[in-house]
């Protein structure tokens, strides 16, 4: 890349009509990407962006890039045959809890055993709002849906849960309205050689709003929400004035200033540690929310194994064409 | 006395055949596979023509001696072309009670059976469920039964060898072997140079199976029970390099040379999934030719990735047989919409439900027309043999990129299994293949402009500068390929994909007909029966019948010229391994004319005698 083409937002929309609802988390998505994009140094044209069904899969119509709209649950399957045919491109997976946790689940969970470079845009809103209203993997226990009047009885996965168990390398968290933060993500998700997993946390309007409001509204947000950064100690407070210290094996909120705790008592996050352990415990965390990049480990990706052994067996091998195959 | 196909000279009077069955049958650890598979490539080397077919058990290991556990290869050898395994066999070579029990219905009267008589125990007629032993209670008095204590004699001649003890018992299969090389009149000097290669590491094992093979030869020519041995004289000679293959290699190999001829790079997403697993296990070698083979973590993942690799720029194909048909219906219905080439081989087997795995059936066609929601249109064609799965393989990939389209290829456990020789190929004399593939600008280009004559929309590729789109699953407008909902647009775009597809009858060869072209009886078929069928007829113009053969590999569309061949005749039989599938179709697409039915729904290959039983009764009726 020696003439870098520079972008605006602009160059990302597309002439459609978006189509969500009003109020609806997915246009700050939308436009938080548009903003990333411009970011990457990547040509336009290099872009794909793959999306199965609901909601969330509408994405790719907004978008000015190359795409598909897929079948439901299979965005990831998809995305995974284009970047193996052309490693080249750099591929976004946007899809929903249901497309990705229920129906293709599989998928969702072999793509990040495999550790392809994907970017997988999760929109968790813990509801099925295409179809209108009915209970997700995510909805919660005792959630009312048009499927469960009188309570969910299912429990719900947790994304990141669910994510490292797969043996994911890149898991990050952010709330739906926080275009700031999901700008960031996005870029460092692409940055990320491997598979990404962004979890939004989107909230729908329509048919489950309100569902993250005790940690995502403005006034109240900074008491409940932690935003990690690698390197950094784990800190949150309107007054920055709560932390996070490791107490027999548990996480604990302690307040700085309080019990002769100072800043440096404080947990400092390691996004890069291999071991899942404390990854796990901020991704379980139900008070502060834990927002931000959790865990970025660098491994070989699968198509970097699959070019090396390609290599190595072309150099070995006489056979180059179908002649030599058949007249072998 | 022949001596001429023969390294050393037999002693006994040989006798000439025109050709000849032989089926080899054990439990399914015995080598069988191997044993059937040395033969065939002996014989065809020594120039017979050949057709091969194994017959193996689903269980991998079943309980030695068991019933479900035999394993059979069965091979015709002959001096004049032959079409299929064969009917009935003239020598059974049965390893076990069990190997004998199962396969004692298909051997000819006064056929010969060889057996390994130290396999005879009380347990093991036992397993074989036998109540008395048949090599001593008279039940086999129409055979010609050689009993041979082949696990004994075997150890005795491997005595010395420093191999463990269960090594030298494996070794009976190369002594069976060596017996049958003498029967025939076959040099086992490329069996010995392929133990040679096969073990080059293990030179004890390599000169254990050389000496149980010499014993084997040696044992059958001092053998008082053989009184005569036989020949099988050499086929006409054909020009050019010939190579045995099974129809999956075949269609792994078809594949390959397509994508090479496109100029393009071959992308398998696929499952492993019996009798298909094959095409994938092939094309997973040849990484240093660009094939990608993904193993992918379920079926419907299998064809996704190959719709992704499609969009990307690649001659993507998915690999499966019926039931991942099944599973693949949403997304060929996707591909179908999206207008990509997509290459899908479904390897029949017996269905419904998981079914009989690794027997063969014909019973996916109407899966294959019309299994997916909506109206979705397919290319569908079919494989005649073994051989022909190459050229429907590459055919399959020239029609789906020319015109940008899912092909479904039919093929079937029976030919994807089955061998016979191939003449090899050079990539020079098979067609071009020229896709409507983009990579640069063009001005005023949208996603579903079509080619006048093809219909076919242009094929870009991501990556393109100022070329981007977005393709979807959603109904599209017929100009711009945006979203649309309007009900005049939504049929206008089901009858243009429709429409497209019929076009492609301009793309393929006018029906033919071999044997007469008019006349009693015209025999009907498609896909993986054409050899039983074509074996039939001959026997049908050797009786003096008018018979003319129509053998179907272009299902969908149908070929130009169906209609003028069967109003020559005075019936229209249609022989097919389902209920009527493809008779059900013609009787649609071709209502003017009656269609008689042969049917035969049992896990296995038409009989041609059967056939021709069948065909006279109809012509008497």
């Amino acid at each position: 890349m020696t003439t870098q083409i520079k972008y605006t937002f602009k160059d990302f929309q597309s002439d459609q009509e978006v189509r969500w609802c009003p109020g609806c988390d997915d246009y700050v998505i939308l436009r938080s990407m548009q903003k990333a994009l411009p970011q990457m140094g990547i040509p336009k044209e290099k872009f794909v962006f793959i999306s199965g069904i609901g909601c969330s899969s509408r994405f790719p119509y907004y978008m000015a890039n190359y795409g598909i709209h897929g079948i439901h649950g299979r965005a990831a399957a998809i995305a995974t045959g284009v970047k193996l045919a052309n490693p080249d491109l750099t591929v976004f997976v946007m899809t929903g809890d249901g497309d990705s946790l229920a129906i293709g689940g599989n998928h969702f969970i072999h793509v990040i055993r495999r550790n392809i470079d994907l970017n997988i845009i999760l929109f968790n809103n813990e509801i099925y709002g295409l179809t209108k209203g009915q209970f997700s993997p995510t909805s919660l226990i005792g959630q009312k849906t048009k499927t469960s009047p009188y309570g969910n009885t299912q429990p719900p996965f947790n994304v990141g849960e669910l994510t490292l168990g797969a043996q994911g390398r890149f898991f990050a968290r952010v709330a739906g309205n926080d275009a700031k933060h999901q700008t960031e993500i996005y870029v460092e998700a692409q940055k990320f050689k491997g598979t990404s997993v962004v979890e939004v946390m989107q909230n729908c309007v329509i048919f489950n709003d309100g569902a993250y409001k005790f940690w995502t509204d403005k006034d109240i947000r900074d008491e409940h929400q932690l935003y990690v950064e690698h390197g950094k100690p784990m800190i949150f407070g309107k007054n920055k004035d709560k932390g996070l210290v490791l107490d027999h094996d548990e996480l604990k909120v302690v307040k700085i200033g309080e019990d002769g705790i100072s800043e440096k008592d404080i947990l400092i996050h390691d996004a890069h540690n291999p071991d899942t352990a404390i990854h796990t415990m901020l991704i379980r965390l139900k008070n502060p929310i834990v927002t931000g990049i959790i865990r970025s480990v660098r491994e070989e990706t699968l198509e970097e194994r699959e070019a090396k052994l390609t290599e190595e067996i072309k150099r070995e091998s006489k056979i180059k064409s179908y002649n030599d195959l058949v007249f072998n | 006395m022949d001596t001429k196909t023969n390294h050393r000279s037999r002693k006994k009077p040989v006798e000439h055949l025109d050709h000849v069955v032989i089926r080899f049958a054990g439990d399914s650890g015995d080598g069988m596979q191997l044993t059937g598979t040395q033969f065939t490539y002996s014989a065809a080397l020594l120039g017979n023509d050949v057709f091969t077919f194994p017959n193996y058990p689903s269980e991998i290991r079943a309980p030695q001696g068991s019933l479900y556990g035999v394993s059979g290869y069965q091979v015709q050898i002959g001096s004049k072309e032959v079409d299929t395994p064969g009917d009935k066999l003239d020598l059974l070579v049965a390893m076990n009670p069990a190997a004998l029990k199962k396969n004692l219905p298909d051997l000819k009267k006064g056929g010969m059976i060889i057996v390994d008589t130290d396999s005879f125990t009380n347990a093991n007629l036992h397993k074989a469920h036998y109540e008395s032993n048949p090599l001593e209670d008279g039940s086999l008095n129409d055979y010609m039964v050689v009993q041979v204590p082949m696990t004994s004699l075997t150890r005795e001649a491997l005595k010395d060898i420093p191999i463990d003890s269960k090594s030298k018992t494996r070794s009976k299969n190369m002594f069976a072997l060596g017996m049958v090389y003498w029967l025939y009149g076959k040099d086992p000097k490329y069996t010995e140079a392929f133990l040679r290669k096969k073990f080059k590491n293990k030179p004890d094992i390599v000169e254990a199976n050389i000496k149980a093979l010499k014993t084997g030869w040696n044992y059958a020519e001092t053998l008082e029970l053989i009184p005569v041995s036989y020949v099988v004289d050499e086929a006409p000679h054909h020009e050019g390099k010939y190579k045995i293959i099974n129809g999956n290699t075949a269609t792994a190999w078809g594949l390959i040379a397509a994508a090479e001829k496109a100029g393009l790079k071959l992308f398998l997403g696929s499952y492993p999934i019996t009798p298909a697993t094959d095409i994938l296990q092939e094309l997973s070698k040849y990484r240093q030719m660009d094939v990608i083979a993904f193993q992918a973590e379920d079926e419907i993942a299998g064809i996704s990735s190959a719709i992704g690799a499609s969009f990307a720029g690649k001659l993507a194909v998915t690999t499966t047989s019926g039931p991942g048909l099944a599973l693949k219906g949403e997304a060929i219905g996707l591909a179908v919409m999206l207008e990509l080439p997509l290459v899908i081989v479904d390897v029949q087997r017996g269905g419904p439900s998981t079914g009989l795995p690794t027997k063969t059936e014909q019973a996916d066609l109407m899966q294959a027309l019309y299994g997916r929601n909506g109206e979705s249109p397919v290319i569908v064609i079919a494989a005649k043999s073994p051989a022909d799965a190459f050229y429907r393989a590459f055919e399959a990939a020239k029609l789906s990129l020319e015109h940008m389209t899912p092909v479904i290829l039919l093929t079937d456990g029976y030919i994807g299994n089955g061998s016979e020789p191939w003449q090899v190929m050079r990539l020079e004399d098979l067609p071009e293949i020229k896709p409507p593939r983009v990579s640069k600008r063009l001005e005023n280009w949208r996603p579903y402009d079509r080619d006048e004559k093809t219909l076919a929309r242009k094929w870009v590729i991501p990556g393109t500068p100022g070329m981007e789109h977005v393709i979807g699953g959603l109904e599209k407008d017929k100009s711009t390929g945006a979203i649309s909902y309007e009900p005049e647009n939504h049929e206008y775009m089901v009858k243009i994909r429709q429409e497209k597809v019929e076009r492609v009858a301009d793309y393929i060869p006018v029906m033919e007909t071999e044997f007469d072209s008019e006349g009693d009886l015209l025999i009907v078929g498609w896909g993986g029966t054409y050899g039983a069928l074509k074996a039939a007829a001959k026997l049908m113009k050797e009786k003096g019948y008018r018979v003319g053969l129509a053998h179907f590999t272009h299902i969908q569309p149908l070929p130009q010229g169906v209609g003028k061949i069967f109003e020559r005749f005075r019936k229209i039989v249609v022989a097919e391994l389902n209920l009527g599938q493809f008779a059900n179709y013609l009787r649609m697409k071709l209502p003017q004319f009656r269609y008689e039915q042969v049917n035969k729904i049992q896990g296995l290959p038409f009989y041609e005698t059967e056939l021709v039983e069948a065909f006279e009764k109809i012509l008497k009726s």
